[in-house]
């Protein structure tokens, strides 16, 4: 393969870790607080709310309903706005953390439901005001399963960022468009999808093997 | 002079829908300082209403709860919190031990509450654990794990320690030795403690029986023939 080639490639890479990687950071920093206050505000939570929970679920849900792709196109005029284009890693980065940062708030959400809620009802009972029992006990129980979601959450993200590349997205997902499918090459093609999969794999592997690590609940 | 846990006439009633359940109605009782108080019953009786409304978790309907001689029934939410955090220990059936913290750390959580704790560590090894402190509750036996969940609420030097059913998911001899552990603790620093428990024979242990049946004290009955854990069976 001519040395181009490789260049490009290796750009691909580097632009898709950029892309979901600060996509990914971005929609947590936003879900988590989204995901808690779901979790806080439901019926059986500790601060109950109905509206609150409904409006915060009502918003998420809306936004997850949108196609992918759609909300790409849709979000054309916010991107512009916030970066000064609309093609580029960074431009892709922000309807990837619009269209991410909901369902990071229902993986947080669920991973919260799994605590065991006699574990809350003990620090509820021995005085823990609501915040310490969010920071020191729901959160930190729900940690190994946090995780995991959020290896399953670059992987997705990871996808809809090479599905970018149909608008003008950069990173892996535009080389496999306009040389695979513009150009029929298909060993570009095939050679990008390779590398989608290693990442998506290592990410994974990496992510799994940590929470074995850490995990200290009954197995 | 007034006892030192006071229960009068309290009523509870849950609202489910269009239902009303009246967990309790019209119970009362007191209690003494220092005591080692049995409440039995009847599953579904109230006995964890009782002990939840004695703790700050839940508000009653009406009626009124002190103990000594504060109101605890008129706090608000707040007020609660505190109450539970400077006055209260709670033992659970299933311990509800943080799985990702080690005993100590388990001990510690509660210790940081408190005004006037006792030491962590001192408190694990009184309840027979100084080798296994640095130990995960999955790493400890369910016995193990009752004695890490009571040396959490000893450890806050509670006025009051409050015990739901705590040798329920525990084989006989396991649940003698928690309960031996719970009586000379009450006997030795004159902490008052409340056991809950659907088993009669642990009554002959305590110095105050309290049964309850269908939302009501049917009756409380001071014994006069204390025995020790040892010298019962069931
Ligand atoms: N949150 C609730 N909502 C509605 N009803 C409730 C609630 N909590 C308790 N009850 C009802 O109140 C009554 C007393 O319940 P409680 O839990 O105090 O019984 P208990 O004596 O502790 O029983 P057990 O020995 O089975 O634990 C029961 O009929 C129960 O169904
Ligand atoms: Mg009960």
């Amino acid at each position: 393969m001519e040395k181009a080639m490789i260049e490009l490639l290796k750009n691909g890479v580097d632009e898709t870790l950029y892309m979901t990687l600060v996509s990914t950071l971005i929609a947590y920093v936003i879900g988590v607080p989204l995901g808690v206050i779901l979790f806080v505000t439901d019926i059986k939570g500790i601060c109950k709310n109905r509206i609150i929970n409904f409006f915060t679920g009502a918003i998420i849900n809306l936004i997850r309903s949108v196609p992918f792709l759609i909300l790409l196109v849709a979000l054309l005029p916010l991107t512009r706005i916030i970066v000064g284009t609309t093609i580029g890693a960074d431009a892709t980065i922000v309807p990837l953390v619009v269209a991410a940062a909901p369902f990071v708030a229902r993986m947080v959400e669920s991973s919260l439901k799994e605590v065991d809620s006699g574990v809350i009802e003990a620090a509820k009972a021995m005085g823990s005001s609501k915040l310490q029992i969010i920071t020191k006990v729901i959160i930190p129980e729900a940690k190994p399963s946090l995780l995991i979601g959020a290896t399953i959450a670059i992987s997705t993200i990871l996808g809809y960022s090479a599905m970018a590349g149909f608008v003008g997205g950069g990173g892996l997902g535009a080389i496999a468009i306009n040389y695979g499918y513009y150009r029929y090459k298909t060993d570009v093609m095939l050679i990008t999808v390779a590398f989608l999969v290693l990442i998506v794999q290592l990410f994974q592997e990496a992510g799994l093997k940590f929470v074995n690590r850490i995990d200290k609940r009954l197995r | 002079m007034a006892a030192y846990v006071e229960f009068k006439n309290v009523r509870k009633t849950y609202k489910t829908g269009e239902v009303e359940i009246h967990a309790l109605n019209d119970a009362g009782f007191e209690i003494n300082r220092g005591e080692f108080c049995v409440i039995v019953g009847a599953s579904g009786a109230g006995k964890t209403t009782i002990l939840n409304i004695l703790g700050g978790m839940d508000t009653l309907t009406e009626g009124s709860v002190c103990l000594d001689g504060v109101e605890i029934s008129t706090m608000n939410s707040r007020q609660l919190t505190a109450y539970r955090r400077y006055d209260v220990g709670f033992v659970f059936q299933f311990y509800n031990l943080v799985q990702n913290l080690t005993a100590l750390e388990n001990v510690e959580m509660a210790t940081q509450l408190s005004k006037d704790p006792l030491d962590a560590a001192n408190v694990l090894e009184q309840v027979g654990l100084k080798e296994r402190m640095k130990n995960f509750p999955a790493q400890l036996s369910g016995g193990e794990q009752q004695r890490v969940a009571i040396a959490r609420a000893l450890a806050k030097n509670p006025k009051l320690l409050l015990c739901d059913e705590p040798t329920g998911a525990l084989d006989y001899q396991t649940g003698k030795a928690v309960l031996k552990l719970l009586h000379d603790t009450c006997k030795k620093t004159g902490m008052t403690v409340v056991v809950i428990t659907h088993n009669h024979a642990i009554s002959a242990m305590a110095d105050r029986i309290i049964t309850v049946k269908n939302g009501k004290v049917e009756k409380t009955v001071i014994n006069e023939n204390v025995k020790s854990v040892e010298e019962i069976d069931w």
